[in-house]
């Protein structure tokens, strides 16, 4: 079955890229917090990607990446029209979506388009979404329209002041968790450091704090173990058990040091692909 | 056992030993390490067999192959008489005739095997797939079916390992539209991702898998049971019968510190990338794997043997296997465990680990293991060992666990209706594989825990067996 490329969106000309994917079994049964995994070519590693949005009507998944290296540069050449080989899903377990009065979603960088789903996934649920995005500049920063469809507030954050607030995310979050007592709950998609510093500030307010782990993954349906993650000072796997846990409980700095564990392999890799490209 | 069979005279021919590439450059290369015999051995060792009246070789095969029947046919000239044989009651002959542990199967029941060597019957078994194979295609197999259904019959398969291989042979072979989901994006499971390639070509699965399409079987790759598909909707889609065979899962650790450093692999994990994802030829591939230059691996196992000669094939200096008891007990197939040795692989036994070591990097540097004791026989009747207080560094960069398996959570979870066993597998009749939901029959790692390609193999048979009883008649069930 083709896995077709039905739209291609440049969102960051040479670095984050959207498709929307011809799926339907897929999109069918895709909850927010949901991923999938999927494969260039028959040469391709398999690489896990969070599902962006979902349109079951139209049998289409979104998902939006950013290029860091072969196989996502290998992703990024398709165009519209073409197939991608495998897209099997969706996997992990879906956000654990409880009635809130009030649920700040962070996302940040390409972090954005994963929470997105997320953030629609309590507001479908009733619950108020405040959305809190940020990246380095405005020109960086993803699903501004898309998010501000449904959540009443986006608030935003830039490293320059580009656009809202000047500085981090965590600032801001910072902010409205010492103004607004309805929050109930707080989701945090984006860079390790990131997610590692809102578990930080969520901390002295008590507010459950949920965190998605983009760990490696080979299967991603739990045979490798190649995704663990110390929570709580259990070892679990991110596939199967997650990508979301309590950004509580998280050892950031054993999820950092096992991100980069093919770092030589992922740059010969890469430099070999852009020689040869 | 049978007491009545005459003690043999004393057999004219030795057993013929199979040609294979030589230790030292096998261990280097990521070519099949057996090569087969030719007609001429083939009919030198099957001039060896007995014919007994009263086979003890059949009954120690899980799948009930007619041993004297393929090798009588087999001495009389006639291959692909002994390949239908075969396939009467085996659907991946190939397969079986390399990975089986026959010492104690088949061969382990050979009359011959009493005062001399049994007949290899393993070898012989390969020698007829493979040959037939060579000569005719598997095409030729396409609208063999036996009987003439009732009414259109279709059964389900989740997994695409040997059990569900087996239920998709045997039912097709009937005429039942038979669908196969794969979660993978390659069929064969097991024996792709985890049996090496050189103890199991890749293009032997491949040949088998494509038997089956031959035969009308449908394959659909990435589908996950319990995630894409759910069991119930195939229930309701108007599949007859679906049956579970998903592997046994995932990985077991042993909750010692520094289990997850850089450099810690599970045996899934070490296999999947070589052999799934071709990490042998990165960057060729795109999947990377770690080559170590000292390598431990944990366990007893044919995984363990597996994982061990991969590391071995990948550039290591240092292969050793670290087990807790000693040669005798360990779990793995003689055959594999001779050639490691002789591949050099080094044995650690007796000595069980109680941490990693890691540099500032969270690198792997060493495993700090306790020297073991055996005392009393446990409830498997291995000695079990007792940990001694002194303790010793093993210099390593690289970790490979294989000391099995717990059950997948994925499509259990999914089915809240299945029932379950203590230990969390599927629960089955043990007669004919049925779950606690009609209609749903389960079969091999799922069930059993982590066991062998034939005893999922056996499973498979009886589940569709039983379905043919239940769907076809009496009759079919064969």
């Amino acid at each position: 079955m083709p896995y077709r490329i039905v739209k291609r969106k440049d969102l960051i000309p040479g670095q984050t890229v959207l498709m929307v994917v011809d799926a339907p079994m897929i999109a069918a049964k895709a909850r927010p917090g949901n991923f999938v995994i999927l494969r260039v070519n028959d040469h391709g590693e398999r690489i896990p990607l969070t599902i962006a949005d979902r349109d079951p009507a139209a049998g289409t998944i979104t998902i939006v990446f950013l290029v860091v290296g072969k196989s996502t540069a290998l992703l990024a050449t398709l165009q519209e029209g073409q197939d991608i080989l495998d897209v099997c899903g969706p996997l992990g377990r879906p956000t654990h979506i409880e009635k809130r009065k009030a649920v700040i979603c962070v996302g940040g960088g390409t972090g954005i388009a994963a929470m997105h789903h997320i953030a629609k996934g309590h507001h479908e649920a009733g619950n108020r979404v405040v959305a809190v995005i940020g990246a380095r500049n405005k020109d960086l920063l993803l699903f501004c329209d898309e998010l501000g469809s449904f959540c009443p507030e986006v608030l935003i954050a830039t490293d320059d002041g580009s656009r809202g607030h000047k500085g981090f995310v965590t600032e801001v979050l910072q902010k409205r968790l010492e103004e607004d007592k309805d929050i109930e709950e707080v989701v945090a998609i984006g860079p390790v450091p990131m997610m590692e510093a809102v578990a930080k500030v969520t901390k002295p307010f008590g507010v459950k704090t949920t965190v998605s782990l983009n760990s490696i993954m080979v299967d991603g349906i739990g045979m490798c173990g190649a995704c663990r993650c110390t929570v709580d000072g259990h070892v679990r796997f991110a596939c199967v058990d997650g990508p979301e846990f309590d950004g509580h409980a998280v050892d950031f700095q054993e999820l950092r040091m096992r991100l980069g564990q093919f770092r030589c392999e992922e740059k010969q890799s890469f430099d070999q692909f852009k020689a040869r490209s | 056992m049978n007491e009545k069979t005459k003690t043999p005279k004393k057999p004219k021919t030795p057993r013929t030993p199979m040609p294979e590439q030589p230790p030292f450059v096998r261990a280097r290369n990521f070519l099949e390490v057996t090569l087969g015999y030719t007609a001429e051995l083939a009919a030198l060792e099957a001039s060896r067999c007995l014919q007994c009246k009263t086979p003890l070789c059949r009954k120690g095969c899980p799948v009930e192959i007619d041993i004297p029947g393929f090798i009588a046919r087999l001495r009389a000239g006639d291959r692909d008489g002994a390949y239908r044989v075969l396939r009467q009651t085996n659907s991946l002959p190939a397969v079986c005739g390399r990975v089986c542990p026959q010492e104690v199967q088949c061969e382990g029941s050979c009359i011959l095997g009493k005062k001399g060597e049994p007949v290899a019957i393993g070898r012989l078994e390969r020698y007829v797939a493979d040959s037939f194979a060579a000569e005719n295609g598997c095409m030729q197999l396409t609208g063999e079916t036996t009987c003439a259904l009732p009414r259109e019959i279709r059964v389900a398969c989740i997994g695409s390992g040997p059990s569900s291989l087996t239920v998709a042979g045997y039912l097709s072979a009937l005429g039942v539209k038979v669908t196969v989901y794969e979660a993978l994006h390659e069929l064969g499971g097991v024996l792709i991702y985890g049996i090496p390639e050189f103890r199991l070509p890749k293009d032997v699965v491949r040949r088998e898998v494509d038997a089956m399409r031959a035969l009308d079987v449908e394959f659909k790759t990435n589908w996950v049971g319990g995630k894409t598909i759910l069991v119930r909707e195939l229930l309701d889609q108007g599949f007859d019968a679906v049956f579970i065979g998903v592997g046994a899962g995932l990985p077991r650790f042993m909750d010692i510190p520094g289990e997850s450093l850089i450099g810690v692999y599970s045996a899934n994990e070490y296999l999947t990338r070589v052999n799934l994802g071709r990490a042998y030829a990165f960057p060729e591939y795109d999947t990377p794997v770690t080559r170590g230059a000292h390598v431990a691996v944990f366990g007893g196992g044919n995984v363990a043997m597996d994982a061990a000669r991969t590391a071995l094939r990948l550039g290591a200096e240092s292969v050793h296997i670290v087990y807790r008891r000693t040669k005798g007990e360990m779990p793995a197939r003689r055959e594999e465990l001779e050639h490691a040795l002789e591949e050099g692989v080094k044995l650690e036994i007796l000595a069980n680990p109680l941490r990693y070591n890691g540099d500032e990097n969270r690198r792997l540097v060493s495993v700090t293991l306790e020297r073991q004791k055996l005392g009393e026989p446990d409830a498997s009747g291995r000695r079990s060992p007792a940990p001694t207080g002194e303790t010793f560094d093993l210099p390593i960069d690289t970790a490979i666990i294989a000391i099995g398996t717990r059950p997948n959570p994925i499509l259990l979870e999914s089915t809240p209706e299945l029932k379950l066993s203590k230990r969390g597998y599927i629960e089955v009749d043990p007669e004919t594989g049925e779950t606690s939901i009609p209609g749903v029959y389960a079969g091999g790692d799922i069930v059993t825990g982590a066991a062998t390609v034939i005893s999922a193999m056996g499973a498979g048979r009886r589940a569709a067996r039983s379905i043919a009883r239940k769907f076809i008649g009496e009759d079919a069930a064969r």
